[in-house]
């Protein structure tokens, strides 16, 4: 069973219902910590990180399938993060990588959009939070259906044209263990989304352009980019 | 007025403070029960929507914590399961050096608001309370900070008493903060003193993110912010608006 997400009903249909709460995981895809090479040990970040580092997509990014995203006008590019999201089904707090994958409702993707920007240390949450920044969807789908989630693919489409192919199997903390690490310090939710890490160097997208991610398996989540109205 | 969500007897309500009397100060429940405040277990006195809080927001804060000029204000936003209510517990992790209360001013979001000029910026406030947000500098990286395992732990921040209405706080910019742990004041300062303040950051923050009702702003801490210990209490005080008590507790509490 799979629930659709639209601007209405997305987060009040059981049992998928969504909290709201959505999470992202920095630098997790080896391709994110690749591209920043020896700059990861050096200043201002002087260490690799250490505990999974998260940052927070707030309630009013969330958009769903088919929404137009607003491209602001000081930022004509966007980066177009593709990536799977873990859908809570219960309530996780200190879970063992073991039985993590249990606390699960199941996939959904998430595109966690971006101003582009190239520091990590303390970036302005108006890169990440802007209103519309994270589509989610189409659906989500039970963890049941899922063989491996540690061998998802993703694919990345501007225009229909295809700019990144990435896999879960990539991640420096699988889910199970990004699980385990995350609810060792924060509770997470049923309903609650932790975006798994985007892949780098991320597809960008103009205004005009339609962007595509697909995970196998989940389906696709198209939007479209759009002008901001003065 | 003034306003909290309580639990008390089998269901969440909302209670208003009645004067004080011996031995504290009596709620009265939205089904008209009395009952003493230490009767009920204190919940965020409002549903909480998207929290956001600032750093190094008070100029000598900024100076203790070694920090230059910003080109726009510090914010980060927090989850959930970070929230906890007035006389709640604090859980300090066995072996972290240094844990830090931070006495802010939360202004609460009544409407939303969206491109809204810091002419405008205080009619979309429903009011106030106060937040103690918790952080612990042994897990601060360098990376998206501050990152969420030093300031989004769960139970890790603390808002209430009450939420104040707005029209009772008739200047939100001119308000003496303080924090005592075990009864000693360790941290004074004053809203006044806000680098960005109240207006300019909804301002800031409406410019490109829409704010809705029960967002809540954390205005950041004035400097004099000390460790810690299990045991302790620590109540952060702002005039006008209340005091919001917790306890830290050991892992055993928690059964690690």
């Amino acid at each position: 069973m799979s629930i659709v997400i639209n601007d209405t009903v997305a987060m009040r249909v059981a049992p998928y219902r969504l909290s709201g709460t959505v999470y992202g995981t920095l630098l997790n895809h080896r391709s994110a910590l690749a591209e920043l090479g020896e700059a990861a040990s050096q200043a201002p970040y002087k260490a690799l990180p250490k505990a999974p580092v998260l940052y927070v997509k707030p309630r009013n990014t969330i958009a769903a399938p088919g929404a137009a995203v607003v491209v602001p006008q000081d930022s004509p590019e966007l980066e177009i993060g593709g990536c799977v999201g873990l859908v809570i089904g219960r309530p996780a707090c200190r879970l063992s990588p073991q039985e993590a994958l249990q606390a699960l409702a199941g996939f959904v993707i998430v595109n966690d959009i971006s101003v582009p920007h190239t520091s990590f240390y303390r970036p302005s949450i108006r890169f990440k939070a802007r209103d519309g920044f994270c589509p989610i969807g189409p659906h989500v789908t039970p963890r049941a259906d899922v063989s491996d989630p540690d061998a998802l693919t993703t694919r990345i489409f501007v225009d229909g044209v295809l700019q990144q192919t990435t896999s879960t199997a990539d991640l420096i903390r699988p889910i199970a263990t990004l699980l385990s690490d995350v609810t060792e310090f924060m509770t997470l939710f049923p309903g609650d989304v932790l975006a798994v890490g985007v892949a780098r160097p991320v597809p960008r997208a103009r205004a005009g352009q339609t962007v595509t991610v697909e995970v196998t398996g989940l389906g696709r989540l198209d939007n479209r980019l759009v002008e901001a109205t003065p | 007025m003034r306003s909290a969500r309580v639990a008390y007897a089998g269901a969440v309500h909302t209670a208003v403070p009645l004067p004080p009397a011996a031995g504290g100060t009596p709620l009265r429940l939205a089904d008209g029960r009395v009952v003493r405040e230490d009767q009920v277990v204190w919940l965020p006195p409002f549903e909480v929507g998207t929290v956001i809080a600032l750093g190094l927001n008070y100029a000598e804060h900024a100076k203790e914590l070694a920090f230059n000029a910003q080109e726009e204000p510090l914010v980060f936003l927090k989850g959930p399961s970070t929230l906890l209510g007035h006389r709640g517990f604090t859980r300090r992790p066995d072996g972290v050096r240094f844990m830090h209360y931070e006495c802010e001013l939360a202004v609460v979001i009544g409407a939303s608001a969206r491109n809204v000029s810091r002419a405008h910026a205080l009619e979309h406030v429903a009011g106030y309370c106060v937040a103690n947000d918790y952080a612990i500098r042994d897990y601060l990286e360098n990376w998206y900070r501050p990152n969420l395992r030093v300031k989004n732990r769960d139970g890790a921040t603390v808002l209430g008493p009450y939420l104040v209405d707005a029209e009772d706080v008739p200047d939100p910019g001119n308000l003496a903060l303080r924090t005592f742990v075990n009864g000693k004041q360790t941290q004074q300062g004053n809203t006044r003193d806000m680098i960005t303040d109240i207006p300019a950051l909804i301002e800031y923050l409406s410019s490109f993110m829409t704010l809705s009702p029960g967002d809540v702003i954390l205005t950041g801490t004035p400097d004099g912010v000390v460790n810690v210990d299990c045991g302790d209490t620590v109540v952060c005080e702002i005039e006008g608006i209340g005091s919001l008590y917790n306890t830290i507790v050991a892992d055993g509490v928690f059964g690690r």
